[in-house]
């Protein structure tokens, strides 16, 4: 699995890019990986508020469907359409063009893993 | 030893293969004390013996009334062809389609009956069926109540009460409240219904034709409900779907049906068919198995159950439902019931029905002592106040072999003289004439 | 492939209603009529029984073929059974007539099958009395979880939460969601419950237990006694799931045991044929504690004889059917269960389970079978390492067999669940054992062998992403 050393990772498989007080949400290669083909996926709306921890979307694949968990307290600043409308695009590029979330963060990023404590936690 | 074709020999040799020296050793973890503290239950019958009981039983039954009962359920002709091909093994005795390559006849049929319900109820996209319309009314409660994040359903009170009492029933530990509109002399009050949505209203449901037979346009109801972002539900009666303005003309967002009239027996209350179908927007909200077009390795086109992921089964306790077995059968009937009518025998179905009813209340009218309920256009089923007691009339004609209709105070307080009778193309004016002499007889 | 709607033709009729005397124009104002016609399919009578006659041949069935599908209980579904569910006297009765006055005279036969049925599930499942509203497995559920909850609320116990096992089938959370509980989920210890894990939820707001048994691994529950005496001591009730009744019925009555509540799956374990979905039958139990609070109304017997509908009980949930549930499909299931009788009730749980022990002594040598022990009328396995549950269903369904259930349950890897049932002969099961040991030897040797499968199958596998992501749900009109 190829996890980037830029960014920061939740136990429940999503990824956190931050860049000052913004950052972009994803979920991880692992996720994806194990979801396999995804199908449809459900996102917040723009000016959504959450509280790390709190479900905030939903990705399904033709035999599974998994919850998104905000990884910190923040609130939606854009929604990644791109991704709504072409869900095989988290397939292909989870951390990349596959994003989902933009968010302007409104605590802290504390309590989330570094790319090679992440990779422990990904076991099927 | 009936369905079991073990010969002794076999039953030896496999007990050998397993190690076990008796049938009953395979069951000892359940110990002495928990086996059965009694088993009173009489010793098997042959085949002849059985199909003799229920003959007599089914004999204590009486099918041969004139009948003008309808009440949400009614006696349309289901042509022998319905039969014949549901009750076909290969249907009948099939499992839900989970195995694509083997359950084309069953998926493709399914596909069939959600495309005729979406062009009958004039919607997008309909799941494969629900229990009966008391279920998918609820469901489609459950669906607004989601959908909208708000928990009031505005419901009209004409709504045939038997389903009224299935929705307070099955929401009764759900985070909803159900505010009922009073209908107005068996007419739905449209005006009540209209103030009562407001911004908490997740649903507001209504039927047509309504319980009382009325016919109605709600077109108004789903356009205020839609400014109050609030889901429009809506009740038909499918056969009369073949001619009433559809539930998409009205803008309703979900529409429900009770599919018996269509190919589907009375039975004595089931099984029945919840259809449903909905706007494209609501599709994941939907509650139950879907079937999707696709193609198959070989690029042929074939069908499979499809946006799996709202169900039970993968989504557990998050699940747009707990359905899992839905009345896949009554489905298969009911479409192949709709392809042996197509839209010209249904329309023709309707219109005889609603024809004799017209001939019926009109005779009925001239009657000194009955009038009609009330002016509202109606289809092929009407109330008339009675100068007596409906339920008495009732059960005194159907001493002289008549199932006159229903009498409607048994669900409306204050409405103890009201007798709600329907047709159906079955029906014959000869019939009308001796049903209209008998009860101008008793009043 | 062509649809019904592919083979339309404007103007063909297939049943020809008589010309109506007055057009619906002429009934009711133009407001109130649809635009145009709904574009239903026009056909001839043959037409549509050629279409459907050629599709079912596209089906396999428990008539065509051996179903070996966990979970499901396909037993062979008798041809009597249809005959009397169909007859004249039940198929033309109008339900409302039992509640009109007088009306239950002339509904005599109707109320004493339901009355019958409700008696006999009684005495097989040790239980006091039984609804047959429920118009299937999860609708029953529903049923007995409220029924949970309208006695939990009558006593004024504070009760929040009902307990399931991560074995259980989807719909127990699902159901015991709807009816308002929070589900505490709990994990399995060597394919039972871990009664030192139960201890630990087993908090005083703990309503209920939701148990299927044997479960779905096909173990007997052999901590059953011990799990009892937990849930007395806190007040919370023991819910059975029917799913797999069929192992154990006429071995042991789950009343006698201590479930207070139990839904059946009448069209698994009494034999109704499935119809490719549905409609089933979930007829629930329960003990005395909860009598009061079934749903109405309810076929009771009087002093004479006769029977009766009856309303009045105060306690009552309310409706969980329209009327007495799928009449038509538990008919089939009282004609079931009185063919078979006193001796031939256990006996088919007998012969369920020596084919599932047989079953799984015979393949354990080519597949991984994760519980060496005595299973009930189903077993679970695994295929070697790298070999897909998948790709060996799929071989079997090239050679005529359905697939075993897979990858259910969820805690067990790759998992193919087989469940015989009582009504197959030791030749169809060798066959099974002969097949699957092929599959998994020509596996090994050539992984694309089984990736292929199935070949000649109407059609082959099919491209459920794209279903999903196009959701072509309808035919558009052209």
């Amino acid at each position: 699995m190829n996890n980037p050393e830029n960014l920061l990772y939740a136990e429940s498989h999503e990824w956190l890019k931050v860049g000052g007080k913004e950052g972009v949400i994803g979920i991880t290669d692992f996720a994806q990986d194990s979801l396999g083909d995804i199908t449809f996926i459900d996102l917040p709306q723009v000016g959504d508020s959450f509280t790390k921890g709190q479900e905030m979307g939903t990705v399904e694949s033709v035999k599974a469907a998994s919850d998104i968990y905000m990884p910190c307290d923040c609130k939606v600043i854009a929604v990644n359409d791109k991704a709504i409308d072409n869900p095989e695009i988290v397939n292909k590029d989870p951390y990349g063009e596959g994003w989902l979330i933009r968010v302007e963060i409104t605590g802290t990023a504390d309590g989330l893993l570094n790319a090679q404590d992440y990779a422990g936690k990904c076991v099927h | 030893m009936p369905y079991i074709p073990h010969t002794p020999e076999e039953l030896q040799e496999m007990l050998n293969v397993i190690g076990v020296t008796s049938l009953d050793d395979l069951f000892a973890d359940i110990q002495a004390d928990m086996r059965p503290k009694s088993f009173n239950i009489p010793e098997g019958k042959s085949e002849s013996e059985l199909t003799a009981y229920f003959e007599e039983m089914a004999g204590k039954n009486k099918t041969d009334f004139i009948n003008f009962l309808g009440a949400g359920y009614y006696d349309h002709y289901i042509p022998k062809a319905v039969d014949a091909l549901a009750q076909r093994g290969e249907f009948l005795t099939s499992y839900t389609p989970y195995q694509p390559e083997v359950s084309q006849g069953t998926l493709q049929s399914i596909f069939e009956y959600q495309t005729a319900v979406c062009r009958l109820l004039d919607m997008d996209c309909a799941n494969a069926s629900l229990f009966d319309i008391g279920h998918s009314l609820f469901e489609a409660g459950m669906m607004a109540a989601r959908h909208t994040r708000k928990h009031i359903w505005v419901v009209d009170e004409a709504i045939n009460p038997i389903w009224r009492k299935m929705l307070a029933t099955y929401s009764a530990n759900q985070n909803v409240q159900i505010v009922t509109v009073p209908h107005n002399n068996g007419i739905s009050d449209k005006n009540a219904l209209i103030k009562a949505i407001d911004d908490n209203t997740a649903a507001v449901m209504v039927q047509n034709p309504n319980f009382f037979g009325a016919i109605d346009d709600y077109t108004e109801i789903f356009a205020k409900a839609k400014e109050h972002k609030a889901l429009g539900v809506i009740s038909v009666y499918p056969v009369m779907q073949a001619v009433l303005k559809t539930p998409g003309e009205m803008g309703a967002d979900i529409a429900v049906a009770e599919g018996q009239s269509l190919g589907l027996p009375l039975s004595f209350g089931g099984p029945y068919l919840g259809m449903m179908a909905c706007r494209k927007e609501l599709v994941r909200q939907m509650p139950g198995r879907i079937v999707g077009k696709t193609n198959d390795l070989n690029g042929k086109e074939g069908f499979v159950l499809t946006l799996q992921a709202r169900e039970q089964h993968i989504r557990r306790a998050k699940a747009t439902s707990n359905i899992c077995s839905n009345q896949g059968l009554c489905a298969l009937r009911s479409i192949i019931h709709m392809a042996l009518l197509g839209p010209e025998g249904l329309k023709r179905t309707a219109e005889t029905s609603m024809y004799l009813a017209r001939v019926l209340a009109d005779k009925l009218a001239k009657l000194p002592n009955v009038s009609l309920l009330n002016s509202a256009p109606y289809g092929n089923e009407f109330a008339v106040k009675l100068s007596q007691n409906a339920e008495k009339i009732v059960s005194v004609m159907a001493k002289q072999g008549f199932l006159c209709g229903f009498p409607v105070g048994q669900y409306y307080q204050g409405m103890e003289n009201v007798l709600l009778l329907s047709c159906t193309e079955k029906n014959t004016e000869e019939q009308i004439d001796k049903l209209v002499t008998t009860l101008g007889g008793l009043l | 492939m062509r649809t019904l709607f592919d083979k339309s033709v404007k103007g063909r009729m297939a049943v020809v209603p008589a010309m109506p005397k007055k057009h619906a124009e002429d009934m009711l104002p133009h407001n109130l009529l649809r635009a145009k016609p709904a574009k239903l399919p026009e056909l001839s009578e043959l037409d549509v029984v050629r279409h459907f006659t050629q599709n079912s041949h596209k089906n396999f069935s428990v008539d065509g073929n051996f179903y070996p599908l966990g979970s499901c209980t396909m037993k062979y579904n008798a041809k009597v059974i249809e005959h009397v569910a169909g007859l004249a006297g039940f198929s033309k009765l109008h339900p409302l007539i039992a509640q009109l006055n007088h009306g239950e005279q002339y509904t005599q036969g109707a109320l004493q099958a339901v009355y019958e049925i409700e008696q006999y599930l009684c005495e097989i499942n040790g239980m006091k009395a039984f609804t047959m509203q429920p118009m299937s497995g999860a609708n029953g559920e529903f049923t007995g979880v409220m029924l949970i909850a309208a006695y939990h609320k009558d006593k004024g116990n504070k009760k929040t939460k009902i307990v399931v096992p991560d074995s259980a089938h989807g719909t127990n959370p699902a159901s015991a969601m709807m009816a308002g509980y929070e589900i505490v989920n709990i994990p399995s210890k060597d394919g039972m419950i871990d009664p030192d894990v139960l201890e630990a939820a087993l908090t005083d707001d703990v309503a209920a237990l939701m148990m299927t048994c044997p479960n779905t691994l096909g173990l007997f529950e052999r901590h059953l006694p011990k799990i009892v005496e937990k849930l007395r001591k806190i007040d919370a009730l023991l819910y059975y799931d029917g799913a797999n009744l069929n192992a154990i019925m006429g071995k042991m009555r789950v009343g006698d045991v201590g479930f207070d509540v139990v839904h059946l799956n009448l069209h698994k374990t009494m034999g109704t044929p499935h119809g490719g979905g549905g409609p089933g039958s979930g007829a629930v139990g329960v003990s005395e504690r909860l009598e009061p609070y079934l749903p109405v109304g309810r076929v009771v017997k009087n002093s004479d004889g006769t029977f009766k509908l009856n309303f009045d009980y105060p306690k009552t949930i309310g409706y969980i059917a329209p009327f007495l549930g799928n009449f038509a499909v538990y008919v089939k299931a009282l004609a079931y269960i009185m063919r078979l009788g006193k001796a031939g009730i256990p006996r088919a749980a007998e012969y369920a389970v020596l084919n599932a022990n047989y079953l799984r002594k015979k393949m354990d040598s080519f597949l991984n079978v994760p519980f060496d022990r005595i299973c009930m009328h189903e077993f679970v396995s695994s295929p070697p390492e790298g070999m897909k549950a998948l790709d060996l269903a799929k071989a079997l369904l090239e050679n005529g067999i359905h697939a075993p259930t897979i990858y259910f349950p969820l805690i067990v890897h790759e998992c193919l669940m087989f469940e015989p049932t009582e009504t197959e002969n030791k030749d169809t099961l060798d066959e099974l054992v002969k097949l699957m040991q092929e599959f998994v030897e020509k596996g090994k040797q050539d992984p694309e062998f089984l990736q292929q499968m199935p070949l000649t199958t109407p059609l082959r596998r099919l491209d459920e992403t794209y279903a999903a992501r196009q959701m072509i749900l309808k035919q558009e009109e052209e």
